[in-house]
């Protein structure tokens, strides 16, 4: 609320007065800046009918700087010819005075001064006329006074052109008296206070009215990254339909379980550096199962469990090497075998959602690292019927309605299985999709950076909503 | 997935009907493929180079289908005009033959023994009386290129050169050569060049200079003469132009030259099942001779078609469908893979031919019968597998640390695992040896020298990357960091090493030396070694 000593002040000035005032007036008349004024006029607006304030704009002329200069100490080419005695000035004197370059054009195109070039000692100036009439400065003079009216508009042109004189639009408030006019202002609350509850005098307050135009303070608070948040219902999902969590908490794999267990040939191009980060320290892995090591070497260069096989000379190196995993199947393989070395087979559901790694081109919604999510089903006499299945379930708890293609699924096969130990008529069905898609589906995201990486705006993790996937 | 290109126009006239865009990408998704793209050179060409360059392009519409990566039978217009037409009992597969030549000698191809320094192995057949068009002669080189970039990885398993028989004569040479000694004019050149020449020409070569380095270092490059001295190709950069294919050809020798020989067979067969189609005796191959170094000789192409028993209920019980054993059989004869039932139960036997290597183990045939069912027409069954399921502990910690941490004021971040050296070692003020870091090799930006060791980095540059967030800025991650198992050293036989303490501080390492190390120093006996830091005891 403004000074309401100022504003009470107005309001009587309002009485006083027939039609209303100006509030440059007003601000004029009291002293003070008219910005105080219109401080008063606003408050008085936000409570109501209690005046009326029209915005006008009033044209009027001014002196510049320059212009009040001359106004006080005459043109510049009055100055000149005043400057000049009797016998006549240097020319070059003349020019070191502060009005003389200006003056001097000025006063020689007035005809007040001519220049005799051929005089001894350089060019001399000399007076023309006994007197003058300095009118530039009767003319700001008269601007000064407010008789700027009496100026014609040619007039004022050329002062302005000068820069002498300007136009200066003035905004000022046409105050009149309102229908709910008064001269007290009642003090309104802002706030509900204790107090005002404890006493009751709540019962006898105005309460000023809120302003929804204007955003509250956000609360502090902590938020979760909108790819967690997915991943939390992922998890959520995976758990109703049973699946139990794998340990994913490797990034580094080695290249056997990541390919040669799966059955992925040595001379796959998925092995090539372009599509696998190998490390260069430590650059190989030493310890393996050898007993199952060697019958997946022979499955993949001579065949056996009905294959075929590859035919090609399986190097033991290429399986040593150590990469960041390519995906997360490489933890599959790893529970497979751990599950086929129980003494008992016992059907299993295994999900993981982990970071993997793959040295592609990088573009707008792809990146060296995401996040793969897989479920596995292994159990007696799955079918293909079964996998469609379980997608068909999996999907529906996404809440996917329409067709898109999201990831892939598959039929682990024989030559993986069996060198591993499991028995024969157990079938392992597994799919799987990125994290990083469907979140940048849900929340709208079209370049992958915006959403993982450091260079992420966290004003996108402050606003993001809940994640609800069933709707 | 493999992309191939085919005219529509071309691709209906021999499947003799036309299909609307929605009916033949229907068709292709029964059949396991994908119907990519539909679009026009003219398109293509203003996509990649700019409309300008496309004016005088033309306006033919292509059909770009993706298909298996192992479906070599599937990289061109006649595999997959035969594979469709028989997928839709239009048409029965052909038999592939190898023949004898009507008169004389089968061609012989002989390998020396210096080739086995670079590319030990060469196979070899012959296409007699074929008759080219434009669009197959532009088809068979097209074939050529994706077999290249498929099976063949970029030429360094397997390279082909396909020669007109009639301007050569066998028997023909598979040799080796110092760079400075092979001479001839290449494949589109006026003039001859040695092969040290070559190799600089096409070091500027848009598409040839991919394949140099397979050579390149070797001390011997190899190289195949006829009989008169004529250079057919120095395999796997480029043929000579003297044997060159034209419109006109009719006899076609194809050479494939190898590291991988079980490779070099496979591609050899499809391109003489593909394109024996255009040869006066259809699906006819007239054999050719390899005499390896040792003497011994190999009749190729192999062109074998291999037989496997399995039974109606393994096919019924793997996908879960409850098909007749002659249904099922018919089903895998309209995947090329003829089959019928033998009478003994419900034994079907199948025959595999050349053009199928992608088929190694009866399951691949169970994928083929539950292709050809129609994957829409197999019932949705829920696996009746009952299973308690359990979260991996560090998992659920993980996950109730961070919904508490987030009620405390504190925002996820979410940061790469990869990173910088420096931003590990440097502005942590560390020494990157001391940091238990992990190396990628070959990185290709400072951004993916290690993984972190440490989540503090991230968080840091995610601040840093959030300079005009009002504060305070309270962030939190709980993520993996990957840390080197020094435990585990791998210099040593495991369970035979110690590390040495004085007064609590490590001062040095004792124990039995691993095998590989000895190795690598080129020792031979088991080998102990100790070693210590000597000024803790100053």
């Amino acid at each position: 609320m403004a000074d309401t000593g100022v504003v009470e002040t107005l309001l009587q000035r309002i009485e006083k007065v027939d039609g209303g005032a100006d509030s440059q007036e007003v601000a004029a008349g009291l002293g003070v800046d008219h910005q105080v004024i219109v401080g008063a006029v606003k408050s008085l607006q936000t409570l109501g009918d209690v005046i009326s304030a029209e915005l006008r704009s009033l044209k009027h002329w001014e002196l510049t700087e320059e212009g009040t200069e001359i106004a006080e100490q005459g043109s510049h080419e009055a100055r000149v010819f005043n400057s000049i005695p009797l016998e006549g000035l240097p020319q070059a004197e003349l020019m070191k005075l502060s009005f003389g370059k200006i003056g001097f054009s000025k006063a020689m195109s007035n005809k007040w001064i001519r220049v005799d070039k051929s005089h001894d000692g350089g060019p001399r100036i000399f007076r023309t006329v006994e007197s003058i009439q300095d009118q530039v400065r009767e003319k700001l003079l008269l601007a000064k006074r407010g008789d700027a009216a009496r100026l014609d508009e040619k007039e004022k042109n050329e002062l302005k052109k000068r820069k002498l004189l300007a136009e200066v639009t003035v905004k000022s408030y046409w105050i009149t008296k309102g229908n709910s006019f008064s001269t007290t202002v009642t003090k309104q609350e802002t706030e509900l206070t204790p107090e005002m509850i404890a006493s009751g005098s709540w019962k006898e307050k105005k309460f000023k009215p809120y302003n929804f135009e204007a955003m509250g303070v956000a609360p502090d608070c902590g938020h979760l990254h909108p790819l967690m948040k997915v991943r939390t219902q992922f998890r959520q999902i995976f758990l109703e339909m049973g699946f139990s969590e794998m340990p994913t908490n490797n990034f580094i794999e080695s290249s056997f379980w990541n390919f040669d267990s799966l059955f992925q040939p040595q001379q796959h191009p998925a092995r090539d550096q372009h599509d696998t980060f190998f490390l260069s320290d430590p650059s190989l892995a030493h310890h393996f199962p050898m007993d199952y090591l060697e019958r997946v070497k022979k499955v993949h260069s001579e065949g056996g469990y009905g294959s075929q096989g590859y035919k090609y000379d399986w190097k033991m190196e290429e399986a040593q090497k150590n990469i960041l995993r390519t995906h997360t199947t490489a933890v599959s393989a790893r529970m497979l075998y751990k599950l086929a070395q129980q003494e008992k087979f016992t059907p299993v559901k295994y999900f993981s959602i982990d970071r993997v790694f793959r040295n592609e081109t990088l573009d707008a919604t792809h990146l060296a690292e995401f996040h793969q999510i897989e479920g596995v089903v292994a159990d007696y006499g799955l079918t293909l019927g079964d996998l469609m299945g379980v997608l068909h379930q999996f999907f529906t708890k996404l809440g996917l309605k329409k067709w898109v293609e999201v990831g892939n699924s598959g039929v682990f096969r024989p030559e993986m299985l069996l060198p591993m130990g499991l028995p024969e008529d157990v079938s392992v069905i597994a799919w799987g999709l990125s994290l990083e898609r469907p979140t940048m589906i849900k929340y709208g995201i079209n370049n992958i950076r915006e959403l993982v990486g450091h260079k992420v705006n966290l004003q996108m993790v402050y606003d993001s909503p809940i994640c609800r996937l069933d709707s | 997935m493999p992309t191939v290109g085919v005219k529509r126009d071309f691709l209906f006239k021999a499947l003799g009907r036309t299909y609307t865009d929605e009916e033949f990408d229907e068709l292709c998704f029964e059949f396991g493929l994908e119907l990519d793209e539909i679009t026009t050179e003219r398109e293509i060409i203003s996509k990649e180079q700019g409309d300008s360059k496309a004016s005088d392009a033309s306006d033919v519409i292509l059909y770009k289908i993706d298909v298996p990566a192992n479906r070599y039978d599937l990289l061109c217009l006649e595999g997959l005009v035969r594979g469709l037409q028989v997928f839709k009992n239009k048409l029965e597969a052909p038999r592939y033959r190898r023949l004898s030549p009507d008169s004389g000698e089968p061609q012989r191809l002989i390998i020396t023994k210096e080739t086995a320094a670079v590319r030990p192995h060469a196979v070899a057949a012959v296409l007699k009386n074929i008759t080219f068009t434009q669009e197959r002669y532009n088809s068979f080189i097209e074939l050529q290129e994706k077999l290249h970039q498929n099976i063949c990885r970029s030429r360094s398993l397997v390279a082909i050169g396909t020669h007109d028989l009639d301007t050569i004569s066998g028997p023909f040479t598979y040799t080796a050569k110092a760079p400075g000694d092979i001479c001839f004019r290449p494949l589109n050149q006026t003039k001859e060049y040695t092969a040290a020449q070559l190799m600089s020409l096409y070091k500027t070569d848009s598409h040839l200079r991919h394949y140099l380095p397979i050579i390149e270092d070797k001390p011997v490059y190899p190289v195949i003469y006829d009989s008169n001295g004529v250079v057919l190709s120095m395999p796997p950069i480029i043929n000579g132009d003297h044997s060159k294919i034209s419109l006109k050809t009719k006899n076609v020798f194809i050479e494939c030259t190898a590291t991988d020989l079980t490779k070099a067979k496979i591609v050899l067969d499809m391109i003489v099942t593909m394109f024996s189609e255009y040869c006066a005796q259809p699906f006819t191959v007239e054999q050719a001779e390899v005499v390896y170094p040792d003497g011994k000789t190999c009749i190729y192409p192999e062109l074998a078609y291999r037989k496997e028993k399995l039974s109606g209920e393994f096919i019924n019980k793997k996908v879960g469908i409850r098909e007749s054993t002659e249904r099922i059989a018919q089903l895998l004869t309209r995947m090329c893979l003829l089959s019928q039932p033998t009478g003994v139960g419900d034994e079907i036997e199948v025959e595999i031919p050349p053009t199928r290597p992608d088929v190694i183990h009866a399951c691949d045939i169970m994928e083929d019968a539950a292709i050809a069912y129609g994957f829409n027409n197999i019932t949705r069954t829920t696996p009746r597998t009952y299973t308690v399921a359990n979260q991996f502990p560090l998992n659920k910690l993980t996950e109730l640390l961070r919904q508490d941490l987030a009620a405390a004021g504190f925002t996820e971040a979410l940061n790469f695992a990869l990173c910088s050296q420096e931003d590990i070692a440097d502005k942590l003020g560390k020494k990157i040896s001391e940091s238990q870091a992990i190396h990628i090799s070959n990185p290709k930006t400072a951004e993916f020298q290690v993984a972190r060791t440490t989540l503090l980095p991230g968080l840091l540059k995610t601040i840093a990357a959030n300079r005009k967030m009002p504060l305070p800025l309270k962030l939190f991650e709980i993520s993996d960091v990957v840390l080197k198992d020094e435990s585990k050293d791998s210099t040593f036989f495991p369970g035979r090493c110690a590390e040495i303490f004085v007064r609590g501080t490590s001062v040095g390492r004792l124990g039995v030396l691993h095998p590989d190390v000895i190795g690598r120093f080129e020792l031979t006996m088991p080998c102990s070694a100790l070693e210590m830091d000597l000024e803790p005891f100053l």
